[in-house]
């Protein structure tokens, strides 16, 4: 598949978004300004920009705790993005969610996820719901290595293919779950293979190069939306990052020289290298590209700093559709 | 001197692991990021280095088989320790602990043993939001089968925790993550805490304030400003959860006559209500108030500081709890 410049012009837009919204995120944290936990995707960029760039506006995705990028690639608002972070009343979720809980059911984001394995079987649900009304929506679960080694993962991926509901499991696999190497939680290598159980078409794909992502979701969203029932990506990654939190090197669990080596495989540098190598952009085109995007950030963290903090009487709101019963 | 000792409460629980491990080859522990890493939260650091990697297992992120395998190697003849990293999650693994772990033992006509420690981290004041900071203590309590300890201090910790493990029933040892610094003084040598016997933290005779865990310490912050204005508050901290201490709350109550009744859980449906019920029927007639309860709001736990800090209660609430009690004579 040769992919339009203006295809892969919006992937890169798309990682780059990422990359400077998590960047952004990080150095606020650093400096204290956000509260709770923080998970950055940087380094994964390229699988929730080549994923959902295959999909159309109305179509689903599942999140995880480390949800960020899904919703910028889905065409999140970085805005309300920044002040959710800061707990801001003008955040997507009001202040109540937070960075582990951030969505936007109107971009069909159905949510970040504190519960390891949790977005899986929503994703089914939802596939379930876009067959059921027929007008031809996919549901994508991301989830990472780690999580398929719940219960809901399996239950989730059985009842999608004994159903053959329009779904694609996107996995992420950066080869560790927190502070856990994966062989050390599993004893095979590639996620790919627990497909093959389940009865669904699965393939692996690099990571680190948002074009291989792309088009094997656009294979599989094609074949989910067809009727050609679920399939399992499997994109290899890393993240740049500690699993929560912005250090990156001088961690425990993994060694300086591995960080080093797939942080030369970094995403959004790859492409760009290789447009400019093919003539399909140019290195002012890319820096115009960023400066706009940087200056995005910029008002975000400013909108988010002037927003006011939701009240106390916020606590109740939005516990039911409409209050009523217990206090 | 020895006895003079200060630890923190989360080493309190380490060291508690530590010494019955030493003590006792069947006992093992199993959880996600335990062994090389030590734990999210510190609790097992260095417990792999000192046992191995057999008796200090990293799983997978799978916490129904973490209990399972709780579950099924007690009732085969070990000691286990299976850790949960945050209360949350017991709700994935909630059919080992509900319907295996506590209930085996009675299904068999009493014959398994099932000398299984669950370990978990529970509470707010985080901003983890509405996933990492419940406070489930209530829906443990209500299952037959289980006992439940929920420590306030790192003396505490340690006897409780080793208790657990010397335990033959399968107990929920809950953490307060808020808790996990505080520092406090705790005995070198092992001794363990009767599980169902609770503490007077603060003697009083004025009104009884039932709290446990970091509330606990929040009441021990308003009892003495209430003490400017003349009112001596009694802290009971049940310390165990399951069975609970009625007799000590009830014996506090006939001698205050008032009681507040303080969790940082949901105050709706939560073990508040069951604490104010035992001591309307058991010391009614010493009542010279209705029993209040303070807990959180109906609704999940907050994300934005700005919210959260409105939401768990702290020493002000109690402050004002106990004046409106006392305000009621
Ligand atoms: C049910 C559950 N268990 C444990 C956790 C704690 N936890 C949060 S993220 C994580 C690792 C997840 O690994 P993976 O799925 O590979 O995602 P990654 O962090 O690598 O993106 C764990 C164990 C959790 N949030 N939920
Ligand atoms: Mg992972």
């Amino acid at each position: 598949m040769d992919l339009s410049v203006d295809v892969q012009l919006d992937l890169h837009r798309r990682m780059v978004r990422i990359r400077l919204f998590e960047e952004a995120a990080g150095r606020l944290a650093e400096s204290n300004r956000l509260p709770g936990f923080l998970h950055l995707y940087v380094g994964e960029e390229a699988v929730a920009a080549g994923v959902c760039g295959a999909l159309n506006d109305d179509d689903h995705i599942t999140s995880t705790h480390r949800g960020h990028g899904h919703l910028v690639a889905k065409g999140g608002d970085f805005n309300r993005m920044m002040a959710e972070l800061m707990g801001k009343a003008t955040g997507y979720c009001k202040g109540k969610g937070g960075s582990m809980h951030i969505s936007d059911t109107s971009l069909g984001m159905l949510g970040a996820n504190g519960i390891v394995g949790a977005g899986s079987p929503i994703a089914v649900g939802a596939a379930f719901a876009n067959r059921y009304r027929g007008r031809g929506q996919v549901a994508v679960a991301f989830f990472g290595d780690g999580s398929t080694n719940i219960g809901a993962f399996h239950e989730a991926a059985n009842m999608a293919c004994a159903l053959h509901l329009p779904i694609v499991f996107a996995c992420e696999n950066n080869e560790y779950g927190e502070f856990t190497p994966r062989d050390k939680t599993m004893a095979i290598t590639d996620i790919v293979d627990r497909a093959a159980g389940y009865g669904m078409p699965g393939v692996i794909v690099d990571g680190m190069d948002v074009i291989a992502v792309h088009e094997a979701a656009v294979e599989a969203v094609e074949r989910a939306r067809s009727g050609g029932g679920p399939s399992l990506i499997e994109a290899k990654t890393y993240r740049f990052y500690n699993h929560h939190g912005v250090q990156n090197l001088g961690l425990k669990y993994r060694s300086d020289d591995e960080v080093a080596m797939w942080k030369q495989r970094d995403p959004i540098f790859t492409l760009e290298d290789r447009m400019i190598e093919n003539k399909a952009a140019t290195r002012d085109q890319f820096d115009a590209i960023w400066a706009e995007l940087r200056a995005d950030i910029d008002t975000a963290i400013a909108f988010a700093d002037e927003s006011p903090y939701p009240t106390p009487d916020q606590i109740m709101v939005g516990v039911y559709t409409s209050m009523t019963g217990a206090q | 001197m020895a006895d003079e000792r200060k630890l923190a409460y989360v080493m309190a629980f380490n060291e508690a692991v530590k010494q019955q491990m030493e003590a006792d080859p069947n006992v093992f522990c199993a959880g996600e990021d335990i062994g090389a890493f030590g734990g999210v939260f510190g609790t097992f650091g260095g417990l792999q280095a000192r046992f191995g990697a057999d008796r200090v297992v990293d799983t997978p992120i799978s916490e129904q088989a973490i209990v399972g395998l709780g579950v099924g190697a007690a009732v085969t003849g070990l000691r286990p320790i299976v850790d949960l990293m945050f209360m949350d999650f017991i709700c994935v693994a909630l059919d080992q602990i509900v319907n295996q772990a506590a209930k085996l033992k009675y299904m068999f006509g009493g014959d398994a043993v099932l000398p299984l420690t669950i370990t978990t981290a529970g509470g707010g004041g985080l901003s983890a939001a509405a996933q990492h900071s419940q406070s489930l203590e209530a829906l443990l309590c209500h299952i037959p089968g289980l006992k439940v300890v929920m420590p306030s201090n790192p003396y505490d910790m340690k006897g409780l925790m080793t208790a657990c493990i010397q335990e033959n029933n399968p107990t929920v040892m809950i953490k307060h993550k808020r808790l996990l610094g505080m520092t406090g003084h705790v005995p070198e040598e092992s001794y363990s805490i009767p599980l169902g016997k609770g503490n007077i933290l603060r003697p009083g005779k004025d009104v009884s304030i039932v709290a446990y865990a970091r509330m606990a310490n929040e009441a021990l912050v308003a009892a003495e400003e209430l003490a400017k204005d003349g009112i001596d508050c009694e802290i009971i901290d049940p310390r165990t959860l399951q069975p609970l201490d009625t007799d000590l709350i009830v014996s506090s109550v006939k001698k205050t006559n008032h009681a507040v009744v303080v969790h940082e859980a949901v105050r709706f449906g939560g073990l508040g209500g069951e604490i104010a019920s035992q001591i309307q029927e058991l010391a009614f007639d010493y009542l010279d108030a209705p029993v209040t309860r303070i807990g959180a709001p109906f609704s999940p736990v907050p994300f934005s500081p700005a919210l959260e800090q409105h939401y768990i209660p702290n020493a002000k609430t109690i402050v004002q709890g106990v004046r409106d009690v006392m305000a009621r004579v």
